[in-house]
């Protein structure tokens, strides 16, 4: 656990950089996240991610499935907005937990 | 003493030789969750495991109720191996299994291989039981890449932090 200072803001985060509180989360601060990854948040990417956050506050499990049947963007689509990890990287930029889902 | 430095895993090798639910769906979870996080798939189909790309074949796999001691009854008690033999309980376990899979939104084959190509896994036929079986590849799903040699596939499976594994 550390704190983090993200788009003038600091924040607690995790070891693995995932917020611990997801009220923390603003636009500002996911670009910044995924900044450091060598990625720009498109309107698409920020489509994703209130998806997800939307979906987490109701209380369901989050797999790549249900993100590529969303309408957002099929799961190709996915992996191109988010390189490397579909789902892993997209929540942690929508500051909410790691999924703990294999699909 | 000396000091072991952690490698990375880069890329995965995942044989499947089996044709029941639960030998597929292990090869596939592990071919989704390996590109899922960044890591290169590979899936080598071989034996009855080819049924799970065969166009034909790969929606309607079954698990065995036959000698197959995990299996229970829905409450836990021990499934009767006898009532395994009956028409239609196979069919049922197998429906029943794939629909506890689909809440937990695994998906059925071919969509799978709709996921982990989607994620730039690859997807082969083994030529050896292709060849055995009569398959050729317009009996294959359209995902998979080639018929390839086990000498393809070794030849595939070079570079630092490779693992082959055999489910």
């Amino acid at each position: 656990m550390a704190e983090k200072t993200l788009a003038g803001k600091t924040v607690e985060v995790n070891d693995e950089g995932y917020l611990l509180n997801r009220d923390d989360w603003d636009k500002d601060l996911a670009a910044e996240m995924a900044k450091e990854d060598g990625i720009e948040l498109t309107d698409k990417h920020y489509e994703v991610l209130e998806y997800l956050r939307e979906k987490e506050a109701a209380g369901e499990s989050l797999t790549i499935r249900k993100v590529g049947k969303s309408g957002i963007t099929d799961i190709k689509g996915l992996y191109q907005l988010f390189p490397g990890g579909p789902l892993k990287l997209s929540s942690k930029y929508a500051g909410i937990a790691k999924p703990a889902s294999c699909v | 003493m000396t000091e072991a430095k952690e490698r990375p895993l880069k890329k995965v090798m995942i044989i499947v030789a089996k044709a029941s639910i639960e030998d597929v769906y292990a090869g596939l979870i592990m071919a989704n969750g390996a590109v899922m996080e960044g890591i290169e798939a590979k899936l080598f189909f071989t034996f009855f495991g080819l049924d799970a790309i065969t166009k034909k074949q790969m929606n309607k796999l079954h698990t065995g109720v036959v000698g197959n001691p995990g299996m229970r009854m829905p409450g836990g008690l021990p499934f009767p191996t006898l009532l395994g033999v009956i028409p239609g309980v196979e069919a049922g376990v197998s429906a029943m299994m794939k629909k506890q899979m689909d809440a937990l939104d695994v998906p059925p084959v071919d969509e799978f291989l709709d996921m982990i190509t989607a994620g730039g896994g690859e997807i082969y036929a083994c030529k050896m039981a292709a060849d055995m079986f009569k398959l050729t590849k317009d009996d294959l799903s359209d995902h998979v890449k080639a018929i390839i040699t086990v000498g393809d596939l070794y030849a595939m499976s070079g570079g630092d932090g490779t693992q082959i594994i055999f489910t």
